[in-house]
């Protein structure tokens, strides 16, 4: 099937729709089965690993994070199945809502949240710890493409991009000062995915991607010359620390280059209990940024592989329903979710692989974490529901 | 672009823009599955070599050096534990101020200074980097206990039980024994520190570094697997193999006689040394110099004082006198001349030799000591009252070739001894071609003349050897040819006293000498030693057992007389040669032939007592 290919009117009925009763009557009838598959198989591979890896992690609670990242998972689907039965299309009404709610969200971090490693991102619940800035790549996905196609009419091409980028770039800009690098990327990446289908023409994205290029050299070579350091040390250090690993052996570079020790012992058919990078330390983070290292040492070059191959079907499927979409609101959000979940794979794999800096961004429905699962569980709800719809508007107009 | 949301989104601008989103993702994906393949499956092999190394640490078990004993089993070195103050540099706090504020609490607790432990630091980095350091050996057990209460004050601070090298009896048989130290950077590439690591103890000196090999043992090594912060994992002991301590070595030096000659020489007060060694099988009995030293004061030299008292260069005591002194020996030489002449049929032992206190060569005169003519002598009694004009006229016949230095040669002066310890120094029996050699390059003002070997046949003038070499020509002379190969290793035993290895090393060469000619020689070094008017005949003879012996009194510029003597016993069928020398001691009756006498009383005595025998003297 071409992935691209434009469908106007007469899309022929999908291979994994299911049309009986029930899953009439849930709303199921019209999702999206491969990235359903995708998506459960990804959280429930996660679920799998955080059970054999982290055995000993927590003392007297072997699965610890089992447990709980099974709880995420559950609610994660349950939301995803209530997205799949909405009309994705209210929320472009509620963009101001939700706008503010993820404005205000993240602001409140600064207020009320729970400090960890010197860095504010979540508030303390009774149950887990909230990380508002998981849930709004989410929203800042929704409520941008909203506002794109309101303002589409309004100002020049020029004004248009400023505005979009000043819509996107101010939670990113919070979630910055929590501070939060990796994060407020993938909100930058979300806002661009955005305007991307949004269509600002190429010649922008050409001018943002030189001014890029030039922030990254003024952040990291520029300001900290002139004595006005953007970044803090550990920052700076681990985004370039990459570039010449063996200088930072004990200190930043470290992590990256047990990840890689990790990764590259497992060979083509893994180490299995006998993974002593990921089981006895070596690793940090190894449940959360760096669970691919665990994949990778465990399972090996067929484990590691599997699981991209799940984010590739992952992607694919998003990338198609922005072309099914009934309206220019679904296939700006599920354009925007897909490139967010491209961004944050691409980097956190590559992260782990030692070919991209150590930005702290989870890799979406492996990494433990009651936040990042839910929220891209419940993005992938969202895509449900643009597909769906897409299928039930057609049927409104083509009975069959 | 106008985008309207009620109607489909347009078809062909959006389908462009998901190609090139799908390229991207596409090539993006691809270089995650190509940086996968080439981790794992191309290099997979080295990545798995690293995360192998990485979880196991190995800690090195110090091995105990073996025991160093002497004939008769007594301990003359041992080890004793001392407790030492480590740091692992790994666990100092990171940040600057509080690394600092540490090693300060530290210096000051080790009665260090700050940059003192700082230069600890740097150089244990860099001979072993990672391992602990060692900043004080022997510390106190309330530092200890103070250091454990606090534990937190001070992190990667540990106590650690480690061998130091005793010397139970000081500076007993030091220049015997030798010294340790930690092996250098350059000695790790010698063959024979093969395997050693920095940081390892080896032998420096002496019968140390002789028989290192014997004495090191093997570390042992605990192999545990550990975490990422180095700490042990349960049950992660993967093997373990306990140190082998080192073999102990059993001298040929017998500590009663040992102690008898430092005894004798000590009384001196005086730089010199002796050596009494076994005349048929090479083993050293004895052997000592003065000044000398306590070995232990090597291993951790704190004491500017010693430190300089050890590097002055005049009383030098890290030097071996017996071995590595380079001094004329005077008359004790004579044996040599004698015998040359006698081999080479310049002279009989019966034939008369007018003595009138002087001789004139060319130009030059040469005199007996003090000028005294002694008339008529024949061989016995030139050298009962050790004439020089008697040997000046052997040197005289023999200027123009090479037979006095061809027997000193085949006696064993002036070419290395073969002794088992590394200190040997150079020497030199002067002859035509050095000398004509030397005035070739200007740096004399003459050749070779016939007064350089008047002067050689006495044992004065340019020659320059050691205690050691003329104990090997007397016992040659005593054992009727055989250059025996001097030794202080007698066996290595295992830590249990099993015996693994006895050192027999073989007879150097043999050569011949007439048995009535060595007959002769030894009637008139007895006469010399307890007859009459015999040169040592003061000193002997009182002296129950019968010996052969010869004084000894070099001349050195710029020095007073060097007093030697040399004793072959029992006479006549001598088994051990014991020979003396004192600088500045005068003649040689007057304090090399007491100090003689004194070790000659240890052997005897012993036998007489019935006790073990000394290196099977009868």
């Amino acid at each position: 099937m071409t992935i691209y290919a434009t469908r106007t009117r007469n899309a022929r009925p999908e291979p994994f729709s299911v049309h009986v009763g029930i899953a009439e009557r849930l709303g199921l009838a019209h999702m999206d089965w491969p990235l359903t598959i995708a998506a459960v198989s990804l959280v429930a591979f996660s679920g799998f690993v955080l059970g054999e890896a982290t055995q000993s992690d927590v003392p007297g609670d072997p699965n610890y994070f089992l447990k709980r990242q099974a709880i995420y998972a559950l609610l994660g689907i349950v939301g995803m199945v209530l997205l799949t039965r909405i009309d994705y299309s209210r929320f472009r009404e509620l963009r101001v809502g939700i706008y503010t709610f993820l404005c205000v969200s993240i602001s409140l971090v600064f207020v009320f949240g729970f400090a960890a490693r010197g860095s504010r991102r979540s508030f303390e619940l009774p149950f887990f710890s909230f990380q508002p800035s998981e849930l709004g790549k989410l929203l800042l996905v929704l409520a941008l493409a909203g506002f794109v196609i309101d303002g589409a009419r309004r100002g020049s091409e020029v004004q248009r991009t400023v505005r979009y980028l000043c819509l996107g770039l101010a939670p990113a800009a919070l979630v910055f000062l929590q501070p939060d690098l990796g994060t407020s990327l993938v909100f930058g990446a979300a806002t661009l995915g955005v305007m991307y289908f949004g269509g600002v023409p190429w010649t922008h994205f050409a001018v943002i991607g030189a001014a890029l290029v030039a922030l990254v050299a003024l952040v990291l070579v520029a300001a900290p010359a002139a004595g006005v350091p953007v970044l803090k040390g550990y920052q700076e250090e681990r985004l370039t620390s990459f570039l010449s690993p063996d200088e930072h052996e004990a200190g930043a570079g470290y992590q990256q280059n047990q990840s890689k020790i990790a990764t590259g012992s497992g060979q083509l058919t893994g180490r299995g209990d006998k993974a002593t990078q990921t089981r006895l330390d070596f690793v940090p983070e190894r449940h959360t940024d760096f669970i691919f290292a665990v994949i990778g040492e465990r399972y090996g070059f067929m484990g590691a592989a599997f699981v991209l191959s799940l984010y590739a079907l992952l992607f694919w499927r998003a990338l198609r329903i922005t072309t099914l979409s009934k309206n220019t609101y679904g296939t700006l959000v599920a354009g925007g979710i897909a490139v967010t979940l491209l961004f944050q794979t691409f980097v956190n794999v590559g992260m782990n692989l030692g070919i991209m800096p150590i930005t702290g961004i989870p890799l979406p429905l492996m990494s433990y974490g009651g936040s990042s699962v839910v929220a891209t569980l419940l993005a992938v709800g969202v895509l449900q529901s643009i597909n769906v719809q897409a299928h039930l508007g057609q049927r409104g107009r083509f009975a069959w | 672009m106008h985008l309207r949301n009620d109607s489909r989104p347009q078809g062909s601008r959006l389908s462009l823009r998901v190609a090139v989103m799908g390229g991207i993702a596409v090539a993006l994906f691809g270089i995650l599955f190509f940086r996968l393949w080439n981790l794992q499956v191309l290099s997979g092999d080295k990545y798995l070599a690293e995360a192998k190394n990485n979880r196991t640490r190995e800690f090195k078990v110090i091995a105990p050096r073996g025991d160093i004993l002497d004939r008769n089993g007594e301990v003359l070195v041992d080890n004793r534990t001392s407790l030492a103050l480590q740091l692992n540099t790994e666990k100092l706090p990171e940040d600057p101020a509080e690394e600092r504020a540490e090693l300060t609490r530290l210096a000051e607790l080790a009665h260090m200074t700050l940059p003192k432990v700082r230069r600890a630091i740097e150089e244990g980095e860099e001979v072993a980097p990672g391992a602990p350091v060692t900043l004080r050996r022997d510390v106190g057990f309330e530092l200890i206990a103070y250091i454990e209460e606090n534990q937190r004050e001070f992190p990667g601070v540990t106590v650690e039980r480690v061998f130091v090298r005793n010397y139970p009896n000081g500076t007993f048989a030091a220049h015997v024994l030798g010294s340790v130290g930690e092996i250098e950077k350059e000695e790790l590439k010698e063959a024979r520190y093969k395997g050693l690591e920095p940081g390892d103890e080896i032998g420096q000196a002496g019968a140390e570094y002789a028989y290192d090999k014997y004495l090191r043992g093997e570390p042992g090594r605990t192999r545990i697997q550990v975490n990422a912060l180095g700490q042990p994992t349960p049950g992660g002991e993967l093997d373990s193999t306990p140190p082998t301590p080192g073999d102990s070595l059993k001298l040929t030096i017998d500590g009663d006689v040992q102690t008898a000659g430092e005894g004798g020489l000590g009384a001196r007060g005086l730089p010199g040394a002796f050596i009494s060694m076994n005349i048929d099988n090479g083993q050293i009995l004895a052997m000592g110099s003065n000044p000398t030293y306590d070995p232990s004061d090597l291993i951790e030299p704190t004491q500017a004082q010693v430190n300089e008292l050890y590097r002055d260069e005049v009383l030098a005591p890290l030097v071996n006198r017996a071995t590595e002194g380079a001094y004329p020996t005077g008359s004790i030489f004579k044996i040599i001349t004698a015998l040359a002449a006698l081999e080479n049929g310049i002279i009989t032992p019966d034939e008369l030799v007018q003595d009138n206190g002087q001789i004139t060569v060319g130009t030059e005169t040469f005199q007996n000591a003090g000028g005294e003519a002694h008339g008529a002598v024949e061989l016995r009694r030139a050298l009962q009252v050790s004439s020089d004009v008697y040997f000046y006229l052997l040197g005289l016949d023999m200027w123009k070739n090479n037979d006095l230095q061809e027997w000193a040669h085949k006696m064993g002066v002036g070419r290395p001894a073969g002794l088992d310890l590394p200190e040997e120094g150079e020497t030199l029996v002067p002859d035509k071609q050095w000398r004509n050699q030397l005035f070739k390059e200007k740096l004399t003002d003459r050749p070779w003349s016939a007064g350089d070997n008047l002067q050689l046949a006495t044992g004065q003038g340019d020659l320059q050897t050691n205690p050691l070499q003329m104990a090997l020509a007397y016992a040659a002379l005593g054992n009727g040819g055989k250059i025996v190969t001097p030794h202080v290793g007698l066996e290595v035993e295992d830590p249990a006293g099993r015996v693994l290895q006895e050192f027999e090393p073989k007879i150097q060469r043999r050569f011949h000498i007439d048995p009535t000619y060595r007959a002769d020689i030894l009637e008139g070094l007895h006469a010399a030693a307890q007859e009459g008017d015999g040169t040592a005949a003061g000193v002997f003879g009182g002296f129950p057992i019968p010996i052969a012996g010869k004084t000894g009194t070099a001349v050195r510029d710029g020095h007073a007389d060097q007093s030697w003597f040399a004793a072959l016993s029992p006479y006549p069928n001598p088994r051990i040669v014991t020979i003396a020398t004192v600088e500045e001691g005068g003649f040689g009756a007057e304090s090399a032939a007491p100090v003689v006498l004194d070790i000659l009383e240890a052997i005897y005595d012993k036998q007489a007592s019935g006790v073990s025998s000394a290196g099977g003297a009868e």
